[in-house]
């Protein structure tokens, strides 16, 4: 990363990642971002109201695959984002440990913590349905079935925490077949276009996940009241009247809303099954039974 | 009707097992009590117009009461009884229910206009069949998936429909109480009675004072209720429209919310079905309940190649439903439940005509007092037309055409609701097919209208979410 005496180093744009390409943001903008400690780190696309709803396009058109793809599939695909982010680890390392101050042990630790999160939902995708389905056994002749489907196109404010909380929300997001569109932490977006590549090189398809950087204050309205947008997570909007703006803008389409912790969560405790569970329907099916 | 191959004698269900009082108060802390800042309203019977009863619109401070009822009963008692405890408590309430079924069914007809047959057949035995099922899950929160210790919410209000008054009391509020939960209620305004009878039946089970409350009212007392601060949870079932409203209102605060919307169904005939089943299916889909109800199969697709056979056995067998008194164990049909239902089901029918769509009864008397409405059914619907888009509430079938599979899949999801749908077909493969693509919470193969304690009931998109019955059911009532 750093610039050595004999040679000149080739600084990276940093751009969106909306249908598994990377736009910059079409309003021709963007915004200084800055470590922890005030130095100046790149310029970051500074996403519009065009973006998103490009962005959950995008989604959309990737929701039919996504979601009928096996479990199985699904659990690969996020097994092998763990195994691309393990060889670019000592990249996240620095930038996570640039964009919130935190010593290399400490990134280090949150990155590996990324990783296993990784790993954790991949093995999720194939078993979410024995835990939260059941059959069901109703008084009379049917053969009666619940089964969790997912609930659509989701969209994520991702949290300060910018590897481990942001992985912290998509991945159970997209392990049970949503596709998203979510917003980086303003202060802190890098780390998410590093991981947007990921993604673009882990057979993710294109429109799973499109990363938006920006100001969630300006994009999120947006999203929360987007008549294709089925869900939203409210995790990284800090702003009390924010948030209660957004889920009032939500409820237009009646959007399954999960609102922001009351203080930010320890990402990396385990995260047990609730940010699966609340991007999920149920879905029963009854059917006769006779000859 | 009832002029076809048979004529029936009368054959009404006696009132004389129900006794409605002239007037009601609120039940708040375990005793029907009179309002404070309350008013009196009226009840009547849909069928006839009578009134029944006066019953009270609760005020904001009926509210407070209520709520801090249901609070000091949560700390004081409630959470503090072992599972055990509240499920025998909710136990004791399943027989009442079973030993006063009569008396329920008949007093949801005449307040409510259903025929007898589906009160004392359907609703009534749902009700206590569904407190029977939390009952049991009452100490066992524990193995229910939601981790070893999991937590009531609080109080919780709950606000539910007219169209299935007792059975939608059952659902919000035998899982509540399983879960240890403390409730006020509020029922529809034009169907309060059997929520009264109710709160008897609390008082016959000696359940403690507080635990359930039943304030009567509209919708501005529904309103306190949702905005009110005392209450952690909030449970709706009703209007899409109302549940924007209700979203809306929460957004900010901490309470819990589960939706239980409107919809607008797809019932979907293959040329393989067998059609009369389908044709009975089709006839429970959108005839049950008058065609008030939320899950009904209110859009027909049926496939082209036997849509003139469908159509013609299904006018047929419209030919010989029964419309009339509700009391009567023959009827079929029984009154729309309010004279404002009953516009809005005249106003989108008349829509329906003025849009191009063709408009079919059968010969049909309808009584000269009360609130009714013939079986109707409209052919050459499109998908643009107003009545195969918004909810109509009523008994009007609008029957649209499809060719092949995909487009049958398409024309069902072009809605914004997703409560349920039904598929009617010989092969089994197809049916799990179009299962897996309907994007609807209940989806009905060769059957429709099948309701279970067991089996998990919501929906999908606009149509709310949370969802009724079975484990899934607990979920609403617990901090997980």
């Amino acid at each position: 990363m750093s610039d050595r005496q004999d040679r000149l180093a080739v600084r990276k744009t940093y751009k969106l990642y909306v249908g598994g390409a990377f736009p910059r943001s079409e309003s021709g903008r963007t915004y200084e971002v800055q470590a922890a400690d005030g130095r100046f780190l790149a310029n970051a696309a500074l996403a519009s109201r065009k973006d998103a709803r490009d962005a959950v396009v995008a989604a959309r058109k990737a929701f039919g695959g996504w979601s009928s793809a096996t479990a199985y599939n699904r659990g690969q695909v996020l097994y092998r984002v763990a195994e691309v982010l393990e060889g670019r680890r000592a990249q996240f390392v620095a930038e996570v440990a640039d964009a919130e101050g935190v010593k290399r042990g400490a990134a280090e630790r949150q990155v590996d913590a990324a990783i296993d999160r990784w790993v954790w939902y991949a093995g999720w995708s194939d078993k979410v349905h024995q835990v939260h389905g059941s059959s069901n056994p109703v008084a009379g002749p049917y053969f009666d079935f619940s089964v969790p489907e997912p609930t659509g196109v989701a969209a994520v404010v991702a949290p300060a925490s910018s590897l481990l909380g942001l992985v912290s929300v998509v991945a159970p997001v997209v392990v049970t077949g949503n596709t998203c569109v979510v917003v980086a932490a303003e202060a802190a977006p890098l780390p998410a276009v590093t991981l947007s590549e990921v993604l673009a090189t882990s057979d993710v398809p294109g429109g799973v996940v499109n990363l938006l950087t920006g100001r969630a204050a300006e994009i999120a309205p947006w999203l929360a009241s987007h008549m294709d947008v089925n869900a939203i997570d409210l995790a990284g909007v800090t702003d009390a009247e924010l948030a209660t703006e957004l889920e009032r803008a939500a409820a237009d389409n009646l959007k399954r809303v999960v609102r922001p912790p009351l203080s930010e969560p320890d990402w990396e405790a385990d995260p047990g099954l609730d940010r699966m569970l609340a991007f999920l329907e149920t879905k029963t099916v009854w059917h006769p039974v006779g000859i | 009707m009832g002029t076809g191959m048979f004529d029936y004698a009368p054959a009404p269900e006696s009132r004389a097992i129900v006794d409605i009082a002239p007037s009601y108060g609120l039940f708040i802390d375990g005793e029907l009590v009179d309002p404070v800042d309350g008013t009196p309203f009226k009840t009547v019977n849909p069928a006839t117009e009578e009134v029944l009863s006066e019953v009270v619109a609760a005020g904001p401070q009926d509210i407070d009461r209520a709520v801090a009822a249901a609070r000091v009963a949560y700390d004081g008692t409630w959470s503090h009884l072992t599972g055990r405890d509240r499920g025998k408590y909710l136990y004791r309430l399943a027989r009442l229910v079973q030993e006063r079924s009569r008396e329920l069914a008949v007093l949801e007809s005449i307040d409510n206009g259903k025929p007898i047959r589906e009160s004392r057949d359907v609703d009534v035995p749902l009700v206590a069949a569904h407190f029977f099922y939390y009952a049991g899950w009452a100490d066992k929160l524990g193995y229910a998936g939601f981790g070893p210790d999991p937590r009531p919410l609080g109080v919780a209000g709950q606000i539910i429909p007219w169209n299935f008054p007792l059975l939608m009391l059952a659902w919000k509020i035998a899982p509540a109480l399983a879960a240890g939960n403390t409730v006020v209620l509020k029922p529809a305004e034009t169907t309060p009675l059997t929520a009264l009878a109710f709160a008897d039946i609390c008082r016959q089970a000696d359940l403690p004072p507080g635990v359930v409350n039943i304030v009567t009212g509209a919708g501005d007392t529904g309103r306190a209720l949702v905005e009110h601060p005392g209450i952690d949870k909030v449970a709706f079932t009703g209007s899409t429209e109302v549940g924007r409203q209700i979203a809306r209102s929460v957004a900010g605060s901490r309470k819990a919310l589960t939706l239980e919307l409107g919809g607008k169904a797809a019932n979907i005939v293959f040329d393989d079905a067998p059609l009369d089943q389908a044709v009975e299916g089709i006839v429970n889909g959108i005839f049950f309940n008058q065609g008030h109800v939320c899950c009904a199969g209110s859009r027909l697709l049926v496939q082209e190649s036997i849509a003139d056979e469908l159509l013609d056995r299904l006018k047929r067998r419209l030919g010989t439903l029964r419309l009339g008194d509700p009391l009567d164990k023959n009827t079929d049909i029984g009154a729309i439940n309010s004279p404002e239902q009953l516009e809005r089901i005249r106003e989108l029918s008349a829509i329906g005509e003025q849009e191009g769509a063709e408009r079919w009864s059968p010969a049909c008397d309808l009584p000269d007092r009360g609130y009714w409405f013939p079986p109707t059914l409209f052919t050459g619907v499109t998908q643009a037309h107003r009545i195969a888009r918004e909810e109509i509430f009523g008994p009007v079938l609008s029957v649209l055409t499809f060719r092949t599979p995909a487009e049958a899949l398409e024309k069902a999801n072009n809605t914004p609701y997703g409560l349920s749908a039904g598929v009617w077909t010989d092969k089994g493969s197809r049916i799990l097919w179009m299962a897996q693509r309907l994007r609807a919470g209940v989806v009905w193969a060769n059957t429709f209208n099948r309701f279970d304690p067991t089996s998990p009931f919501g929906g999908y998109k606009e149509s709310g979410f949370g969802r009724e019955g079975g484990r899934h059911g607990l979920e609403a009532y617990l901090d997980v």
